[in-house]
């Protein structure tokens, strides 16, 4: 009987231990699944660089439905992750509810700066997205000859409509006659993961006269993207680096380095400095650009972004954010 | 000249998204009119679009990719066969299982196979299928009205464009002009009068399931090797769904669903354009409304135009032989 019993809690150790690590990051993804190329992926590869740079351990749950985030947080907590990030605005009320019953744990959230945060574990990162969006739209329309860009997006929520404000403010900027076709996906979840309406989308805008598109769709976005290579326009990427998909049909991609956010934090949590607030990142902190590898940026589109990006970070020029209308 | 343009390019998009729903709803033709329920369009359309990525990837070529989808399907018919039409099973019951194993079992195997859960490697140029461009579209394109016809709307679409259109005539002479279609007919209002006669309503209803997978095969190809050059999670996106009420609302005829598939996807196709527009004196119509316009106009035929779907008698109902 002792035996067994041992045995038991031997086993029971083994299963809910998490002692082979100082530091577990868990992770839990967005709607638009782990590898959607852009968003999700980024997070996966900045958790995978935490696990082999600073020797952690790696817990993540990738959710069938909104209705999950919760549970899997809470799974995720009982497993022993000493910092849980949660992707996306729809995971804002599981790390308030989850982190409120664990107070020892750090959370890192992801696009969304409102919550309450009573035990003082939530850094929570919401980004000028319309900042970097404003610097590809400048590209846009220096790229285009037909005086026509286009804009998908992926549900039609105000974080989503700060993409499409940035980009066409920036186009503008640098044509004022620029004409800005944009579409939005869908208004459920689903909008995320359609890359077949993507490229419908995006065929009707070249039709429109399109030759420089812009996608801010998540898994959505790969069909828009393939849609512009398959017609010999130029994309825009989005999030994370995108420029690899189809070499030479991309222009450049808007990046949103939500990969330093959850490095530092992570690094910040080793070392007991890890501060808990609301963090709204932009150009003046770096935390928002454009990529140049693999793209087709030219020197003097790199130069008027990088003027319009010095403006914006000093408050020269202030570039409106839709979400807020 | 821009209007026309405009009108081609409306056109263009209706016959693409419509594409996957006429295959489906063809595919649910002949096994609703056998008397056999398919609400598994969804999954098996899903199953189809993986299995052509997959197979065009490794064997380089989008036909054998389509050939593979092709064989998978039929055996997921066949499945649905064996548990609805020789175990007697409950039909419905049979098809949510498929979709939901399909769901998950795309997705397992991607992540087993390509470390991507629900993702499958882009296939380059010669593992799809590329437009087609007709001959002489070029030099046709100034001529008016016949340029543009022949030019921007005949020319410059995927195979599977053209098949699923051309396979409604072939569908309607099946079922309605062959004596082939006459059992099939018959073997779904009145099973036990066509086993009287002598023929095998078990094989009559796993014929036309067979005919079923073969057809919904070509959809799933369609999104994951025509348009798009990856499969990704959970791509169908209903629309096998759809197609089945267009197949209910075209009253179980090739015809009518025809219409009905575009009809969905002109109203798909118009409110991608209707998007962000300024209409004359009613302004800027709100996105949500816009893309609920397919869903309302649908109700509105449906209460309106459409008389009384009347499905095939027997269907939903396992034939049993009297003893």
């Amino acid at each position: 009987m002792k035996k067994i019993l041992s045995i038991f809690s031997v086993s029971f150790a083994l299963v809910f231990s998490s002692s082979a690590f100082a530091n577990t990051i868990g992770v839990v993804y967005d709607s638009g699944g782990k590898f959607d190329k852009s968003f999700n992926e980024l997070a996966f590869n900045t958790a995978e660089r935490v696990v082999n740079e600073l020797g952690w351990g790696m817990i993540e749950f990738e959710s069938a439905n909104d209705n999950q985030i919760e549970q899997g947080m809470r799974k995720i907590a009982d497993r022993g992750a000493t910092m849980i990030v949660g992707m996306g605005f729809a995971q804002a009320d599981a790390v308030a509810a989850v982190s409120a019953d664990y107070p020892d744990i750090k959370f890192v959230a992801v696009d969304v700066c409102w919550l309450d945060d009573p035990n003082n574990n939530i850094y929570q990162a919401c980004y000028k997205e319309h900042e970097g969006s404003f610097l590809v739209g400048m590209m846009a329309a220096m790229a285009s000859k037909s005086g026509t860009i286009g804009f998908v997006g992926g549900m039609d929520i105000p974080l989503i409509r700060k993409f499409q404000g940035g980009y066409e403010q920036g186009a503008q900027y640098v044509n004022p006659d620029i004409t800005v076709l944009a579409n939005m996906t869908g208004t459920t979840n689903e909008a995320w993961n359609n890359p077949t309406k993507g490229a419908e989308l995006t065929k009707a805008q070249i039709d429109g006269g399109a030759d420089v598109v812009y996608q801010a769709a998540g898994g959505t976005g790969i069909g828009v993207l393939q849609a512009a290579a398959d017609a010999g326009i130029m994309g825009i990427g989005v999030d994370s680096n995108q420029n690899w998909m189809h070499p030479g049909n991309m222009l450049t991609s808007m990046l949103k380095r939500l990969d330093l956010t959850i490095f530092e934090q992570a690094k910040n949590v080793e070392s007991g400095r890890f501060e808990s607030g609301i963090n709204i990142l932009g150009l003046s902190e770096g935390m928002v650009g454009y990529a140049t590898e693999d793209g087709m940026v030219t020197s003097e589109m790199a130069a008027a972004a990088d003027a319009a990006a010095a403006d914006i970070a000093s408050g020269a020029l202030v570039v409106a954010d839709w979400s807020q209308e | 000249m821009e209007f026309l343009s405009d009108i081609a390019s409306l056109i263009n998009s209706t016959l693409r998204i419509s594409t996957p729903l006429v295959f489906a709803a063809m595919a649910g033709i002949f096994a609703e009119r056998s008397g056999v329920i398919d609400f598994s369009l969804e999954g098996k359309m899903l199953m189809a679009a993986f299995v052509a990525a997959v197979g065009s990837y490794y064997l380089g070529n989008p036909w054998l990719g389509l050939l593979l989808a092709i064989i998978v399907c039929v055996c997921l018919s066949m499945l649905h066969g064996f548990a609805s039409v020789t175990h007697k099973g409950d039909q419905v019951v049979s098809c949510v299982a498929i979709n939901i194993l399909i769901i998950g079992l795309t997705t397992a195997l991607a992540a087993a196979w390509f470390g991507q859960a629900g993702l499958t490697p882009t296939l380059n140029e010669d593992q799809r299928f590329l437009e087609i461009h007709l001959p002489f579209a070029d030099a046709l394109r100034d001529i008016p009205v016949i340029g543009t016809l022949y030019s921007d709307i005949l020319s410059g679409h995927y195979v599977f464009v053209y098949l699923a259109y051309l396979s409604v005539p072939l569908v309607f002479w099946i079922v309605f002009k062959t004596s082939f279609g006459l059992r099939l007919r018959a073997v779904g209002e009145n099973p036990s009068a066509v086993d009287t006669a002598g023929i095998n309503v078990f094989t009559m209803r796993y014929k036309a399931l067979a005919i079923n997978g073969v057809l919904i095969a070509f959809a799933g190809a369609h999104l994951s090797t025509a348009v798009n050059a990856n499969f990704f999670r959970e791509m169908s996106a209903g629309r096998g769904y759809l197609a089945l009420a267009a197949m209910i609302f075209g009253k179980w005829h090739p015809k009518t669903a025809l219409i009905a598939c575009l009809l969905f996807g002109f109203t798909d196709a118009l409110q991608i354009r209707l998007q962000g527009v300024e209409l004359p004196a009613i302004g800027e119509i709100p996105v949500q409304l816009i893309q609920a316009l397919p869903y309302i106009l649908t109700v509105v035929l449906l209460a309106g135009f459409v008389g009384k779907a009347i499905a095939p008698n027997a269907i939903g109902q396992p034939y049993i032989k009297e003893r």
